[in-house]
């Protein structure tokens, strides 16, 4: 078959699996990565490690204010808000 | 494959559902609009607590896009509250054409440019070659991959195993987590705090730092490959190799 590219090899896949879960492959580096998922469970291991890590990195607290530095944003919100 | 689910984010839904997203800049939560609206109206009837809110809700993302354009933490902190002021001054001139959030970030790329002209800095270019050099390094240490000379080139030869279920939300794992995304170079923990932790687009990224869509994704990339090898390192130091 012209233009079948050859399989992907686990070493590619670890490159390119932000691109996947983004959504930001062709159709066809899509299936070519799902068919070497299909077939490989190491790499699904790999990809799950990724989605766990994604999902685990959402728990992680942003960082919030410094207390000073909003207090000094909220003097600038009361002078706005007396000269308007 | 069972253990493949995959869950898309809801935004990756949007994109796949005929295009919608890219002719809608900034926030695509549906809810977006009128939450936007509703708060909107509160600033400019002066309420102080709105200016809390959004203050809360964007002050440090805001201070962490300000130091990719500014060389110090000071001059960051300065171009913050002037972006504030600018957001205060403009509120009644915002017409809701993009997210109350994009425009906020606008006004402070463009106060942070201006400031790192008169610093003679030519960033946000700094995150465009950081991500040049991010794409280099590899994901995973090339010795855990089989040879050229091996029957299976490029094939797992320390393959990961399986972490154990529910750990990786453990208190231990997230401050394995927060000290893997500290040490990061600046464009890559930026882009992986907005990305993973705020939860922000691909879009919204790349317009805030001013960069590539593909460019956010490989600085995301690499930086979450750096903090799956820190909780590999932690789960199964007997896998990883550094």
């Amino acid at each position: 078959m012209i233009g079948l590219r050859k399989p992907l090899a686990c070493q590619e896949l670890v490159e390119i699996v932000t691109a996947y879960l983004d959504g930001a492959m062709s159709r066809r580096d899509r299936k070519r990565f799902e068919a070497h998922i299909s077939g490989c469970d190491n790499c699904t291991t790999y990809v799950e490690q990724m989605r766990q890590t994604i999902a685990a990195t959402g728990s992680v607290a942003e960082e919030t204010i410094d207390p000073a530095a909003r207090d000094e944003l909220l003097e600038v919100f009361r002078n706005w808000k007396t000269a308007r | 494959m069972a253990a493949f689910a995959l869950t898309l984010p809801s935004w990756f839904l949007v994109r796949e559902d005929g295009g919608r997203m890219a002719r809608r800049s900034g926030n695509l939560k549906p809810s977006a609009g009128g939450e936007d609206d509703a708060l909107v109206a509160r600033l400019r009837d002066g309420d102080e607590a709105a200016f809390r809110e959004i203050v809360d809700r964007y002050g440090m993302a805001l201070l962490g896009v300000a130091r990719m354009y500014v060389k110090d933490r000071a001059a960051a902190e300065e171009v913050v509250q002037e972006t504030w002021l600018a957001v205060l001054q403009g509120i009644d001139r915002f017409e809701g054409r993009s997210s109350l959030k994009t425009w906020i970030f606008r006004i402070l790329a463009n106060r942070a440019k201006t400031r790192g002209q008169r610093e003679s800095r030519t960033v946000p270019f700094s995150a465009v070659a950081a991500a040049d050099e991010a794409a280099s390094e590899p994901s995973v240490e090339p010795e855990r991959f089989f040879g050229t000379d091996s029957e299976t080139p490029f094939a797992w030869a320390a393959p990961p195993v399986g972490w154990p279920e529910g750990q990786v939300e453990s208190r231990e794992a997230l401050e394995i987590i927060r000290m893997a995304i500290d040490s990061l170079p600046d464009a890559q923990r930026e882009v992986i705090r907005l990305r993973d932790i705020a939860g922000w687009t691909p879009e919204e990224v790349a317009e805030a730092l001013e960069i590539t869509d593909g460019n956010q994704r490989v600085l995301l990339h690499r930086a979450r490959s750096v903090v799956r090898s820190a909780l590999e390192r932690y789960f199964n130091p007997e896998v990883a190799t550094s």
